[in-house]
C-alpha cells in the first residue's frame, strides 16, 4: 500500500509535465533554481568543515530551524499546500491508517521541497567530517529534522483543510494575513539590527534554539563534535519526541478529516442581541451608523482596513528610530485621518446591490449620508486625536501641538465631507460581498482610480488653507499660526463635512436609482 | 420627448397598483415595451413570462428601483416616480437577484429594515419577533444571514419587507429555491395577508403554482402584456400552463431527438 501511494504520487508529478509546454518550462526554471539553491547551500555545508564548531553549528542549526518554519508557514500562506494526495480523497477507499501515515509521509517527499530538504540535510554530515560519532549524529538528525518538516507540514494542512471552507476562517485569514504584510519592513530590519548590533546574537540563538524542537534535530552533530554526549543524547530525545507527537497529531487530525465532511454551516443561534441596533438611537440615521460599525468590525473587507490603523504609528516609530529624529511622527495624525475619512469614499461601493434595501425604504439620502459619516467619525476621531497628540511625548515639542491637531481634524471632517459626496454620486470597483480583500474586484479599473484620484485632488484642494498655515508655520517659526490653525480646521472642517453630508444626501434622493443601475453592473 | 398615454390618471376605484405606458431600453435592447396594467387592490396578482420577458425590469420599474425611460407607477394612485417617499411607504419589495447586507444577523437585518423606514423601537422589536416566528425562522434569528441557506436568505428579506405592514407586497420570484414546507409556510401568510385586504403581485414561472395561488394574472413576454385578468377569465378552461404555452409560442417543438429513445 505504501509502495502504491508512493507510485501514485510519482505518477501525479509526472502528468504534470505532460500538461502543457508552458508547465513544463515552469517546472525546468523552477528545477534550475532549487538546483542552485541546492548546489550553493552544500558547497557551504562543506565550506563549513573548515569552520570552527561555533560558527558552524550557529549555521547548521539556524538552517535547519528556518526550515523547519518554512515547512509549517509555507503551505498556509501561499496556500500552495501540495494537495495531489489530499487524505480526503481516501475516504472512501478503505486503507488502514497506519500505511495511509506512512505512505503519505514518504510520498512527502517526492517532489522538489522534499528531495532538496533531504540532500541539503544529508549534507550537513560534511560539515561534521570531523569524527565518526559528529558525521553519525549529523544523519541521524537530517533523517529526522527532515521527517519532522514533512510531518509538521502535514499536521499544519490537515488542521487547517477543513477550515479554509467555513466562513469564519476564510475572514478571520483574510485579515491576519495583514499584518505580516504591514510589519514586513520593521520586522526585517530588526532581524538585521540585531544581528548587527552584536556579534553574540546569533550563536545564542543558535543555543537556544538548539534546545527547541525547531532546532534539536539539527544541533546532534555539532554537539557530538563538540564531545557534548550528553546533550547530544538529550537532543536527540527532544526530536524523536517531536516528531512521535507530530505523527500522533496527524494521525488524530487525519482520522476526524477521513469522517467529517468538508465544513458546512453553522448551528443556529437563537435571537435576542440586537448588538449596536440596540444601543443607537432608533432612528434612520442611528440604524445606518449601527449597520456601518457592524460591518467595520464584521466584514473583512472593511475590518483589513481597520487593522492598518494601529500598525502605523508601528511602522512610524520604527523609521524614526532608524534615522534618530521623530519629528516625521507628526504626520501619524493627519495620514490617519486621511486613510479613514477616504476609507467611506467607496461605501456604496461596498454595499453592492444590498443597497436596494436603502432604496426600497425610501431612506432621505441625508440620513444615509450622515448614518455612514458618524459611524466613521465614532471611532476615527478618537484614534486620530490619540495619534495627533501622541507623538509629542516623544518629541516635546509642544509648539507644534495646536497646528496638527488642526490638520488633522480639518482632514478628518473635510474627507469625510467629500467622501459622502463622492460615494453618492460615483461607484468604484471594490471585492464583492463575501470576497477577500485581496481579491482583484471587477469592474471598470480607469473609472475607479478617476474618481479616487480625482476625489484625492479636489481633497488637497479644500485642504489648503490648513496645508498653507502648517507652512507658514515651519516657514517663521511661530506658534500662533498653530492656533489660527485648530480654530480653521475645526471650523472649515465642520462647515465642510456639514455641506458635504447635506450635497452627498441631495444627491442621493435624486439619482438614487441611477446609482443602483451603476452598482447592479458589478455584482 | 412627450407620448400621448392612454389614460394617463388612475381610475376609480384606485388600483393598488397601476402602470401605465412603462418602457425600458438597454442600449440596443428594448426590455419592456410599454406596459399598462391595473392590479386591482386586494388581489392576488400573479405576473408570469418566460425568461428574458421583462418581469423583474417592469417590477423594479414599478417599485422605484430602476427608472423607466416612459410612462408612469402608481401605487394606490400615489406616482412612484414623483412622490418616491410617499410611494415606498405603501410597498414592501422583494427584489430578485439582490445582495442583502448579509454581515448582519437576521434579527439585526429584519430591525434595520424597520428602522429605516422611521419606525418606533418597541414597534420594530415585537414585528421583529413575530415576523421570525411566523417564518420558523426563531432558531437561527442570531445567525449571520451571509450562514443562511437560500431558501432562509428569501423569508428574511420577506421579513424586511413586511416590518412596516405595507399596503402592496411585491415580490419577484418569491419562491425560488425555497423548499416546499417553507413555501407553504409563505403562502399561508400571504393568503391571510390578502384575505385582511392587502395586495399581493408575485412573479414567477412556475405556472402551477401561480395558478393555485393567484386571483388574478398578468402573461408577460418580449416586454409587452400578451393578456390580463383573473386568472379563469385568461386561461379560458385551459390550464394557465397550456394557455401560456399558446400565448407565448414555440412550445410545440416536440419532434426531432429520434436518438433519444434508442437507448
Amino acid at each position: 500500500m505504501v509502495a502504491h501511494l508512493l507510485s501514485l504520487k510519482w505518477r501525479l508529478l509526472l502528468n504534470g509535465f505532460r500538461r502543457s509546454p508552458g508547465q513544463i518550462v515552469g517546472i525546468a526554471i523552477g528545477g534550475l533554481y532549487a538546483l542552485g539553491v541546492v548546489a550553493t547551500l552544500m558547497v557551504v555545508l562543506v565550506a563549513l568543515r573548515w569552520a570552527d564548531i561555533e560558527t558552524a553549528h550557529t549555521a547548521v542549526v539556524l538552517g535547519g530551524a528556518a526550515a523547519t518554519l518554512g515547512w509549517a508557514v509555507v503551505p498556509l500562506v501561499a496556500s500552495a499546500a501540495d494537495m495531489t494526495l489530499d487524505p480526503s480523497r481516501f475516504t472512501t477507499s478503505a486503507i488502514p491508517m497506519r500505511q495511509l501515515l506512512a505512505g503519505l509521509a514518504l510520498a512527502g517527499f517526492i517532489g522538489l521541497p522534499g528531495l532538496s530538504t533531504l540532500a541539503v540535510a544529508l549534507f550537513t554530515a560534511a560539515t561534521w567530517w570531523r569524527s565518526v560519532p559528529a558525521v553519525a549524529g549529523a544523519l541521524v538528525g537530517a533523517v529526522l529534522g527532515v521527517l519532522s518538516c514533512v510531518v509538521l507540514s502535514k499536521v499544519v494542512t490537515t488542521a487547517t483543510a477543513s477550515l479554509p471552507a467555513s466562513r469564519r476562517f476564510k475572514d478571520a485569514s483574510s485579515i491576519v494575513v495583514f499584518v505580516p504584510l504591514v510589519l514586513m519592513g520593521p520586522i526585517v530590519a530588526g532581524v538585521v539590527g540585531g544581528v548587527s548590533s552584536s556579534t553574540d546574537y546569533l550563536p545564542e540563538l543558535a543555543r537556544t534554539v538548539s534546545w527547541t524542537p525547531l532546532g534539536a534535530p539539527w544541533a546532534l552533530g555539532g554537539d557530538l563534535a563538540s564531545g557534548n554526549v550528553g546533550a547530544a543524547l538529550l537532543k536527540a530525545l527532544i526530536s524523536l519526541a517531536t516528531l512521535l507527537a507530530l505523527f500522533a497529531c496527524w494521525n488524530a487530525l487525519l482520522r476526524r478529516a477521513l469522517v467529517t465532511p468538508p465544513y458546512s454551516g453553522g448551528s443556529g443561534k437563537r435571537g435576542g442581541k440586537l448588538g449596536l441596533f440596540g444601543l443607537l438611537p432608533a432612528t434612520p440615521t442611528g440604524a445606518v451608523a449601527a449597520r456601518s460599525l457592524t460591518y467595520w468590525h464584521r466584514d473583512p473587507r472593511y475590518a483589513a482596513a481597520l487593522i492598518v490603523v494601529p500598525l502605523l504609528p508601528v511602522i512610524f516609530l520604527f523609521q524614526s528610530g532608524q534615522s534618530g529624529g521623530y519629528s516625521r511622527l507628526m504626520i501619524l495624525g493627519p495620514l490617519t485621518a486621511f486613510v479613514l475619512s477616504w476609507s467611506i469614499a467607496a461605501d456604496v461601493s461596498y454595499d453592492n446591490t444590498a443597497f436596494a434595501l436603502h432604496l426600497a425604504t425610501g431612506v432621505r439620502g441625508i440620513h444615509d449620508r450622515l448614518g455612514r459619516a458618524l459611524a466613521c467619525l465614532a471611532f476615527a476621531l478618537p484614534v486620530v486625536l490619540i495619534f495627533a497628540v501622541g507623538p509629542f511625548f516623544l518629541t516635546a515639542d509642544w509648539g507644534w501641538l495646536p497646528g496638527i491637531l488642526g490638520l488633522s481634524l480639518g482632514v478628518l471632517l473635510t474627507g469625510l465631507g467629500l467622501s459622502s459626496i463622492v460615494s453618492a454620486r460615483y461607484t468604484s470597483s471594490v471585492p464583492l460581498p463575501g470576497d477577500s480583500p485581496f481579491k482583484k474586484p471587477p469592474g471598470n479599473v480607469a473609472q475607479t482610480l478617476a474618481v479616487q484620484f480625482g476625489g484625492m485632488a479636489v481633497l488637497f484642494v479644500l485642504l489648503l488653507p490648513e496645508l498653507t498655515l502648517v507652512v507658514v508655520q515651519s516657514v517663521t517659526g511661530d506658534p500662533s499660526w498653530g492656533w489660527i490653525n485648530l480654530a480653521i480646521g475645526t471650523l472649515l472642517g465642520a462647515v465642510l463635512f456639514a455641506t458635504g453630508v447635506r450635497i452627498g444626501g441631495r444627491w442621493l434622493d435624486r439619482r438614487g436609482p441611477e446609482l443602483f443601475a451603476q452598482l447592479s453592473i458589478n455584482r | 420627448m412627450s407620448v400621448q398615454l392612454p389614460d394617463s390618471s388612475p381610475t376609480v376605484p384606485v388600483p393598488a397598483l397601476a402602470l401605465r405606458g412603462l418602457a425600458k431600453r438597454f442600449g440596443g435592447k428594448i426590455a419592456v415595451d410599454g406596459i399598462s396594467l391595473d392590479v386591482p387592490a386586494g388581489s392576488f396578482y400573479g405576473v408570469v413570462g418566460p425568461n428574458g420577458a421583462g418581469k423583474t425590469t417592469t417590477l423594479s420599474m414599478a417599485t422605484g428601483l430602476l427608472r423607466p425611460d416612459f410612462g408612469a407607477a402608481f401605487i394606490h394612485g400615489v406616482d412612484v416616480w414623483a412622490k418616491p417617499l410617499q410611494a415606498k411607504k405603501l410597498m414592501g419589495i422583494l427584489p430578485d437577484g439582490v445582495r442583502l447586507f448579509d454581515r448582519l444577523t437576521g434579527e439585526q437585518l429584519v430591525t434595520y429594515a424597520g428602522l429605516l423606514r422611521g419606525m418606533d423601537r418597541e414597534v420594530v422589536a415585537q414585528r421583529v419577533g413575530e415576523l421570525l416566528e411566523a417564518l420558523d425562522l426563531s432558531g437561527d434569528a442570531g445567525t449571520l444571514v451571509v450562514d443562511y441557506s437560500a431558501g432562509m436568505t428569501k423569508k428574511i428579506a420577506l421579513a424586511s419587507a413586511l416590518i412596516h405592514a405595507p399596503r402592496l407586497l411585491v415580490l419577484d420570484e418569491p419562491f425560488e429555491s425555497v423548499d416546499p414546507i417553507s413555501a407553504a409556510n409563505i403562502r399561508g401568510i400571504l393568503d391571510n395577508y390578502v384575505s385582511s385586504g392587502g395586495t399581493v403581485i408575485v412573479s414567477s414561472h412556475v405556472m402551477d403554482l401561480v395558478q393555485r395561488m393567484c386571483d388574478h394574472v398578468a402573461v408577460v413576454a418580449a416586454g409587452r402584456v400578451l393578456a390580463a385578468g383573473t386568472v379563469d377569465e385568461v386561461r379560458g378552461g385551459a390550464t394557465l400552463e397550456d394557455r401560456f404555452v399558446q400565448l407565448v409560442g414555440g412550445g410545440n417543438r416536440t419532434g426531432g431527438l429520434e436518438w433519444l429513445r434508442t437507448f
